[in-house]
């Protein structure tokens, strides 16, 4: 029992960080869960916690990778949105495009800021902070000179995007929204599958895997998240639309950072410049995609958030860009790059959103918002840069 | 007789791992211009940090007397205060201020923290009249050359008061007229104003010129102090002060299988990044054979890094041309990425900054310039990779925990040994090492020696660039030595001497300045 206990204080000692953010997150919630009279963790609220990050959370995803490159930050996605959410307007609304093409049409808009920004960062050598900046006022600029200062309502796709939950195709219940239910089911068992072919893989390899006990409880854990979550929804509406895209985002840029060439490149970046240019890094291609890749992502943000307000607004996107380098740097990313994940920036963008939601039912007033923000923020990562310098000593 | 200013007693410094300094003595006379010599890593520096107190007291053992007093300072403030100055060989000035700005940096002419500008302006310039320097002391320092720099930090150091001055490598940076004119400078200073220097420095020449005694440092042990008017002061004599020892059985044996050539350079030029029209490495060619270690001498600043990383892929320098022939194949290189292509291979001489990812895994760093191997369509299989970490954490015995343990966390020979693991793994058939056992213990260095001999027997192109001649001699079949940027001598295992070396390094600086 001895031995089980000092495992289990040894596996804790060694995923401390990763742990930190998880308990961090289980803490606020359930403070929050007590403080608004169980509000916070109603079906309704849960739904409203999603529609109302999701833009955030996008934005993130493509943060964290600007940080991973040395603490790089893109200041200019508060107005990407904002110029996004008015090419969608000219595209939709003045010139009557359907939806889907207006939609491609917005994205390619903000790739090309991005990459635009990507040029003078990586081959002009501008600083970043100092390239976004100027794409900060440039951005906002665009969107005022489209909108002239007016607000102008887009069609009902944007809106169904940001805000609409899949039919229920299935529909039998009346409080039940029976396909969330049953994809619920569906995706815990291609997690289940997924995970036991990896496992037989690296046992046929001959590498160590963890015990039959430990997968087990994985596997049952995670499953029933899964469910219980989707259960969650489907008591409300069902499964947003929106929870699909950033879904897959997720997916896609966990793969990406974890598993490819130029994930690893990006961390290589961040981790040691110089060195990866002498490993045939090219360090001027990777700036140039990821800040592009930023564009990408700030656009997609800029529909969702434009399709949640129902209208292209001069004022969209205001200070958003400091809420996603808050969620990259609460979910554990470094100040000086290299150090940092995809996962963490979603996890930091999911405190920031509870701790804004919580506090909003309470009704807190909106200046000690910001100040208990800020007071999260400080805290994070403080404790990020404490226990660093204590992992170096105890080496 | 003059006393003595400075008395360094048994001076003994360890770093984890290695011993710098072993019992080192040192006197220095009142007035007197005294010389450290020594090879690279011999100690010299180390020496000059205890006296300047950069290696704090405590941190070292023995004494230091300082005009008779025992002096024990825990920061270059202190050694600043008593009159001691150090002016390193990275010049210490902002080039973004003026030369008046500069000389009272850190001592400014001022009350109550508001500077007097005309007061300051008033006193650079008579420390200028007194180093030679003429130029306005409102002339930024970028825009004047390194040989007036290097007088701004004389400067300085007057400024402070200074009544001993240390330099290190004051000409190494300098060309010759600008070298002359420090020396000169300097001789000039210690008659006329008493000033005392010690002064390090690899160029004999200079040090036969100007110094009253000259100590001889080797493997961080003092050797002898040769002293004007009693010994005999020549550059042969103090040669063989440097590099008389032994060679003991440091090196691995080894038979060479040398094919034929599998690597040729020729009429390679390279102009300085910071500076286009400085050339850096003036027509250079050479060739390696198959299966052959091939040394390259020269002291430091000579030119063997910047060659070598021009030839990777132009990582380094400007306005790069020159012919690279590879298997009887000329080859085209514009970046890093296509230098590992074409199966070359650079190990850095700076391995915490250019060649480890520290906040990374001995797997990650191994994998690094190799993930286009380790999967298909961009995807990293990572099964692939952690079964090739495997193997070279075997194969050459990196101790560590596992291949996830960071690189940072590891000694500095088993680093060593994951960057040659991470080069290795890249399959080239052209190696440059480039101080491939710098910073390393001695135990180490053998096992490095032994894989550098390896990779040889299966045909490949080693070129070992070294400061450590027994180094070169130890593992090399050919040698070629650079000295400003040009091949100044070829000569095989069986010629070479720690001393022929030397002499020809010595031999092409002087035959320059005859030329000229």
């Amino acid at each position: 029992m001895e031995n089980v206990w000092k495992k289990f204080k040894e596996i804790v000692r060694s995923n401390m960080r990763q742990y930190a953010m998880l308990i961090i997150t289980v803490v606020i919630m359930v403070l929050f869960q007590i403080l608004t009279d169980g509000i916070l963790l109603k079906p309704r609220n849960v739904s409203k916690l999603i529609y109302q990050n999701s833009y955030i959370l996008i934005l993130a995803v493509g943060m964290v990778l600007c940080i991973l490159t040395g603490g790089n930050i893109d200041l200019s996605v508060g107005s990407m949105v904002a110029m996004i959410s008015a090419f969608s307007a000219v595209f939709s609304v003045f010139w009557g495009l359907p939806p889907w093409i207006a939609i491609i049409l917005g994205l390619l808009m903000g790739l090309l800021g991005g990459m635009w920004q990507g040029f003078f960062i990586a081959y002009v050598k501008v600083p970043p902070f100092i390239t976004t900046l100027a794409g900060m006022m440039l951005f906002r600029g665009v969107n005022n000179l489209i909108l002239r200062g007016e607000t102008i309502g887009l069609p009902q796709a944007y809106i169904t995007l940001a805000s609409g939950v899949i039919p229920d195709f299935l529909g039998s219940s009346e409080d039940l929204h029976m396909t969330t239910v049953y994809i619920g089911i569906l995706m815990a068992v291609i997690y289940v599958l997924f995970s036991i072919a990896t496992r037989t893989n690296k046992k046929k390899q001959g590498f160590e895997v963890q015990s039959t006990g430990m997968f087990i409880t994985q596997m049952v854990g995670i499953s029933a998240v899964i469910n219980l979550f989707t259960y969650w929804l489907a008591l409300d509406d069902g499964l947003p639309i929106i929870l699909i895209v950033i879904a897959a985002l997720i997916g896609i840029y966990t793969f990406i950072t974890t598993k490819t060439t130029a994930g690893r490149h990006i961390y290589a970046l961040g981790g040691n410049a110089k060195a990866a240019e002498l490993s045939g890094v090219s360090t001027k291609k990777v700036m140039f995609w990821v800040y592009a890749n930023m564009g990408l992502l700030a656009a997609l943000a800029g529909i969702v958030f434009a399709g949640r307000l129902n209208s292209a607004s001069p004022t969209a996107g205001d200070k958003f860009e400091l809420e996603a380098i808050a969620a990259c740097f609460i979910g554990g990313a470094s100040a000086t790059g290299g150090v940092g994940t995809v996962i963490g920036a979603v996890i930091g963008a999911f405190i920031m959103g509870i701790l804004n939601n919580g506090m909003s039912i309470i009704g807190l007033s909106i200046f000690w918002m910001d100040i208990i923000k800020g007071l999260v923020l400080m805290a994070a990562v403080a404790f990020d840069v404490y226990s660093k310098s204590r992992a170096k000593k105890s080496v | 007789m003059a006393q003595n200013i400075l008395e360094m007693i048994n001076i003994t410094k360890t770093f984890p791992g290695v011993k710098a300094l072993d019992r080192v003595n040192l006197q220095v006379k009142a007035g007197e211009i005294h010389a450290l010599v020594g090879e690279n890593g011999a100690g010299k520096s180390t020496l000059m940090n205890v006296l300047s107190g950069i290696y704090p007291y405590g941190s070292y053992e023995g004494k230091v007397k300082y005009m008779g007093k025992e002096c024990r300072f825990t920061n270059i403030k202190d050694s600043e205060r008593v009159g001691i100055a150090f002016i390193h060989q990275e010049l210490a000035l902002s080039p973004y201020m003026t030369i008046a700005e500069n000389i009272f940096l850190g001592n400014e002419r001022q009350k109550m923290g508001v500077i007097n500008w005309d007061h300051t302006n008033r006193e650079a310039r008579k420390l200028m009249e007194r180093v030679g320097l003429r130029e306005k002391p409102d002339a930024m320092i970028k825009d004047i050359g390194v040989g007036k720099q290097q007088l701004v930090e004389i400067a300085k150091a007057l400024g402070k008061e200074a009544k001993l001055l240390i330099l290190d490598e004051p000409t190494a940076a300098l060309n010759d007229e600008d070298s002359d004119h420090l020396l000169n400078l300097l001789m000039e200073l210690n008659e006329k104003q008493g000033l005392t220097c010690i002064i390090i420095s690899h160029k004999i020449n200079e040090i036969t010129k100007i110094s009253d005694q000259i100590t001889v440092i080797r493997d961080g042990a003092t050797i002898e102090t040769l002293v004007r008017g009693e010994d005999e002061i020549t550059e042969g004599r103090i040669i063989k002060g440097m590099v008389g020892r032994e060679l003991v059985d440091r090196f691995p044996k080894r038979t060479s299988h040398i094919g034929e050539v599998g690597f040729e350079v020729r009429d390679w030029v390279v102009y300085d990044p910071m500076d286009e029209d400085r050339i850096k490495i003036d027509h250079v060619s050479f060739n390696v054979r198959k299966g052959e270690v091939l040394g390259l001498a020269g002291l430091m600043g000579a030119g063997r890094t910047e060659l070598a990383m021009s030839i990777f892929g132009k990582a380094y320098g400007k306005r790069i041309h020159g012919h690279i022939i590879k298997d009887g194949k000329e080859l085209y290189i514009k970046s890093v990425s296509d230098a590992i292509d074409n199966g070359i291979a650079y190990l850095t001489e700076d391995r915490k900054n250019m060649g480890l990812i520290q906040i990374q895994d001995i797997r990650e760093n191994i994998a690094l310039p190799n993930l286009k191997k380790m999967g298909k369509y961009g995807v990293v299989n990572d099964n692939v990779e952690i079964q090739e970490a495997e193997v070279y954490r075997e194969k050459l015995n990196i101790r560590s925990s596992s291949i996830f343990q960071n690189t940072g966390n590891l000694s500095g020979g088993n680093q060593q040994k994951v960057v040659i693991s991470k080069w290795i793994a890249a399959e080239p058939d052209v190696l440059i090492l480039d101080e491939p056992t710098r910073g390393i213990d001695v135990g180490a260095k053998y096992e490095i020696y032994t894989i550098i001999n390896q990779l040889a027997d299966e045909g490949k192109c080693v070129v070992v660039i070294s400061s450590e001649l027994p180094e070169i001699l130890g593992i090399c079949d050919r040698i070629y030595i650079l000295n400003e940027g040009r091949i100044v001598g070829e000569m095989s295992k069986e010629e070479a001497s720690q001393e022929s070396i030397m002499q020809r390094i010595i031999q092409s600086s002087s035959d320059e300045r005859v030329a000229q």
